[in-house]
């Protein structure tokens, strides 16, 4: 059997790229907001070019063989800045499938065939742009997990900082909700800043938790425990008023802690207890000559 | 054997635990320590363990078994220089030392039994919170 796919791909290049970008430029999936014709017109130049010589090594099926190393670098960039764009996956997919089409044209027009030859290698063509079209999803698939993987992480540590607020007196304001990942970060993040900075009090800020049920306590408790362990007192804070009522309900015992409705609460009895500078200057700003 | 160096300052004694603590190590240091305390009427007891990176169920519960001697020999101890890995473990290992007192470091340690002593309380609540 002979496979003019190669052949069709280096002598009609021209006319299959003219083909294929009017079938790209005319198609409803065109996004003509967010790429322009240039743009397209370059991508699908260097699709072509790349594809056209993998093909000419003879291996129409194998995509992870060497042969097609630079047709799937250029995919995978393709993927990742048409995902960046704010393609979604079909879209991106399309891109090589819609390929399909003029490259049949161009080998129904060859005519060299017959009928069973020609459904042999439109398969053989078919069966190429599945992977590479998957591929592409694939990529797009992976860089958009890299992304949510990162952001994690910058969320993790976004979210932890612990603050010094007086000589001996540190602030964990906790935002988001806690998990028993961020539990061990934070609890981490608590008793090293201890350490560093000889605090004997910590106030732990539940403002800007959602919701706080068992596994939350448990893991505030924790935290709490281990404070105390090396010699440190923990003071919850923000305990919103709903939030009060769940922890009663579900009989949550924070006898063991001292909590406190604010921060700034938290504070003056953190101050007090330190026996820091905690009275107020009553001085009169404006004395009489 | 080793022993580990039991130091008097003041009213106080400090025991720095600084290797590996096994069974015999463990009952040598209570021995040495209550005998020491009724001997120099010890009123406060500093146990260091900042050296210390590993701790298990044993050495935690040797802590707390030591503070419960001591008080009942009429003194006060504190565990101090905690690391956070040490503390981390315990409490992952669900032993919170309930009974025994705290402090950062030596210094801080000897503050609270200064503290202690020079007030007493009855109920025995340490913890120092008004």
């Amino acid at each position: 059997m002979t496979i003019p796919i190669p052949k069709i791909l280096l002598n009609q290049r021209n006319e299959i790229l003219q083909e294929w970008l009017h079938h790209q430029l005319s198609a409803q999936t065109r996004r003509a907001d967010l790429i322009s014709e240039a743009e397209l017109r370059t991508d699908s130049e260097r699709f072509l070019n790349l594809f056209s010589d993998a093909v000419q090594s003879g291996n129409l099926s194998d995509i992870l063989s060497p042969e097609y190393k630079p047709v799937l670098e250029m995919l995978e960039d393709f993927s990742r800045s048409r995902g960046l764009q704010g393609f979604t996956p079909s879209e991106t997919a399309t891109f090589v499938f819609s390929f399909k089409q003029p490259l049949f044209s161009a080998l129904r027009k060859s005519g060299e065939q017959d009928a069973a030859e020609l459904v042999e290698n439109m398969s053989v063509a078919d069966l190429l742009l599945d992977k590479l079209g998957l591929y592409t999803t694939e990529v797009y698939q992976r860089s958009r997990e890299e992304v949510i993987r990162r952001q994690q992480e910058e969320m993790l540590e976004l979210s932890t900082p612990v603050v010094q607020l007086w000589d001996g007196i540190l602030a964990l304001p906790l935002i988001g909700t806690l998990d028993s990942t961020r539990t061990s970060v934070v609890m981490e993040t608590l008793l090293q800043t201890i350490v560093d900075t000889h605090s004997e009090l910590a106030i732990i800020d539940i403002t800007g938790v959602p919701t706080v049920d068992t596994l939350v306590a448990q893991h505030l408790l924790k935290t709490v425990a281990a404070a105390r362990l090396m010699g440190a007192d923990c003071i919850i804070s923000g305990i919103r008023p709903q939030i009060a009522q769940t922890m009663v309900h579900l009989q949550i015992d924070l006898s063991a802690v001292a909590t406190k409705a604010t921060m700034a609460e938290a504070l003056r009895f953190a101050l007090k207890r330190s026996g820091g500078a905690t009275q107020r200057v009553l001085k009169n700003p404006f004395p009489k000559e | 054997m080793d022993r580990i160096p039991i130091l008097k300052i003041g009213d106080f004694l400090l025991v720095t635990i600084q290797v590996d603590m096994h069974d015999r190590l463990a009952s040598a240091l209570q021995d040495d320590l209550t005998s020491k305390i009724v001997k120099v009427k010890a009123k406060g007891v500093l146990i260091d363990i900042s050296s210390l990176d590993v701790v298990d169920s044993f050495i935690g519960r040797m802590l707390a078994n030591t503070s419960t001697m001591a008080r009942v020999l009429d003194a006060q101890t504190v565990v101090v220089g905690m690391q956070p890995a040490v503390a981390i473990t315990l409490v992952e290992l669900g032993l919170d030392l309930s009974g025994v007192h705290t402090a950062l470091d030596v210094e801080k340690g000897m503050e609270m039994l200064r503290r202690h002593i020079d007030i007493p309380q009855l109920d025995g609540d340490a913890s120092g919170q008004p």
